[in-house]
């Protein structure tokens, strides 16, 4: 279709304490990146449960990004590993089942002093959902 | 501590007689088995029996039978979540079960405490729907012979035929059958406990040391592990695959309400959370031109994977009651195969086992992460 035109909407959950100020930094720095990411700011990765995963999904998101602090630097100790275990679970339901969505779907370390990190993910999964192209979902009736 | 007890009397027998004489001793106040329900025995339920005489010929008990009116391992949890029994009371559950109730305690949806549990080696459960009007009666005869010679007959559920995990793992005493040929005239109950010995002590039986892990037993698992990648083979994947499996899915939720893991009170599929707004309905509309009603059929589906597939002890409740006929429990269990094999994990192998999503390592997965 109109395959230019195409910007990927995707739903990013970020850390408050990591990725939300790294977010927030990159903005106040001016940096240049893609208007596709929608923000949605939880205190910790570890606050994602897959279900919200799965909403964007289900509700035309063409990716998901969770991303907060590095291991060793969550603020609450072990959040991010157990989103980290999360992430690996649901990527392991997608492959099972050959689903698409195990290639929209990441999950990224940056911390809150990782503003360029930032810029970097954004850039890279929105490029790579470009590829891929709107997901199939979207138009889905029978769900 | 495992040793095994061998009992010159039939497994139905045996079995019969050791709950008898633990409700006649007083070891146990009360026995939790399957009991035909009315005097006709038209269905097979769980019951609670005090009353030893239910375990005579005749009785209303068939701790034995071949069928699973439900999960007893959640069952069990709803006895025992406020508190475990004052009194032992004793539990004649399946492997499945049993594993169904170790992953409750971890989750602390449940106590052990209390409980004598008595499990046997499985050959699998009849359908639900084969269970009105006594039709399962007439299929006994032919459900023992397949046992004695470690078959499984054809008219179990695919579930059970497939499945591999039929010798109980933390039964307290556990009754050889599947492939026993002498199973009418003779029995052997592995003692696997301390707890189990105190409660068998007395009974009359030649000690020996036979192996759970028999050679019939062996071939069983070969049999069924060949059946289950059949059964995965089958099952449909890609999102076309989903819908089309989910296409007659009419939004009842039972395998949720009768899956042992899916122990929240208020599912978020069924809370208010998941309802939409005309706003949404509005909106997918304009997006798509049309939706499904009610919606989230395969959201559903996944979000319980998400949530349960790493503790999917594969029972089979949740095919055996669908009403349209969707292979559920096929599909859990395939999904379930790898999730536990990502994280080294089997359900039910062990109660002080963490479940992978309530721990996790420093050090582990670091490809999860780009």
């Amino acid at each position: 279709m109109e395959n230019q035109a195409f910007t990927p909407r995707i739903v990013g959950f970020l850390c408050n304490w990591c990725t939300y100020a790294a977010a927030d930094s990159a903005g106040v720095s001016r940096f240049k990146m893609p208007p596709s990411v929608m923000v949605v700011r939880v205190m910790c990765s570890g606050r994602v449960d897959p279900l919200f995963v799965l909403t964007a999904f289900f509700s035309g998101a063409d990716g998901v990004l969770i991303s907060g602090c590095w291991p060793g630097q969550c603020h609450y100790q072990k959040g991010n590993l157990h989103a980290r275990r999360r992430t690996a679970l649901l990527k392991s339901i997608f492959d099972t089942l050959e689903l698409e969505m195990a290639d929209r779907f990441r999950l990224s370390w940056v911390s809150a002093s990782e503003a360029p990190r930032f810029v970097q993910v954004v850039k890279e999964f929105t490029d790579q959902i470009e590829q891929a192209g709107p997901s199939p979902i979207c138009d889905e009736l029978f769900l | 501590m495992p040793e095994s007890l061998v009992i010159s009397k039939g497994a139905e027998e045996t079995t019969r007689e050791l709950l008898r004489s633990l409700l006649e001793s007083g070891k146990v106040s009360a026995v939790l088995a399957l009991g035909r329900t009315g005097s006709g025995g038209e269905g097979v339920a769980y019951s609670l029996f005090t009353d030893p005489t239910a375990f005579e010929e005749g009785g209303a008990a068939c701790p034995l039978f071949p069928f699973m009116p439900a999960n007893a391992g959640g069952l069990l949890s709803r006895l025992t979540l406020q508190g475990p029994p004052s009194e032992p009371v004793a539990a004649v559950v399946k492997p499945c079960e049993l594993r169904a109730l170790i992953e409750l305690v971890k989750l602390n949806q449940c106590s052990l405490d209390n409980i004598l549990l008595i499990s046997s080696t499985c050959s699998g459960v009849y359908p639900l729907d084969a269970g009105v009007d006594g039709a399962l009666e007439e299929k006994l005869p032919g459900y023992w012979e397949a046992v004695k010679q470690g078959e499984v007959d054809e008219d179990v559920r695919p579930t059970c035929r497939a499945c591999v995990n039929f010798v109980p793992e933390n039964a307290d005493i556990t009754i050889a059958l599947l492939g026993e040929a002498d199973l009418d005239t003779q029995c052997t109950l592995h003692v696997n406990t301390e707890k189990g010995a105190a409660f068998v002590e007395g009974l009359e039986g030649a000690s020996s040391s036979g192996e759970l892990e028999s050679e019939p037993v062996q071939r069983a698992v070969g049999q069924r592990e060949a059946f289950r990648e059949e059964l995965f083979a089958g099952v449909e994947v890609g999102m076309q695959g989903l819908i089309r499996t989910f296409g007659r899915c009419i939004g009842c939720h039972a395998c949720k309400t009768v899956c042992p893991i899916c122990y929240c009170r208020l599912c978020y599929f069924d809370s208010q959370d998941a309802e939409r707004s005309p706003e949404f309905y509005e909106g997918e509309l304009q997006r798509k031109g049309g939706l499904r009603v009610p919606p989230n059929t395969v959201f559903f589906q996944l979000g319980r994977m998400a949530h349960m597939s790493v503790s999917c002890v594969g029972c089979g409740m949740c095919t055996d009651v669908c009403p349209a006929d969707i292979p559920l429990s096929t599909l859990f269990s395939k999904v379930a195969a790898s999730a536990q094999a990502l994280f080294e994990y089997q359900p039910g192998r062990e109660v002080t086992e963490e479940i992978p999503l309530r721990t996790f390592e420093q050090e582990e997965l670091v490809q999860v992460a780009t």
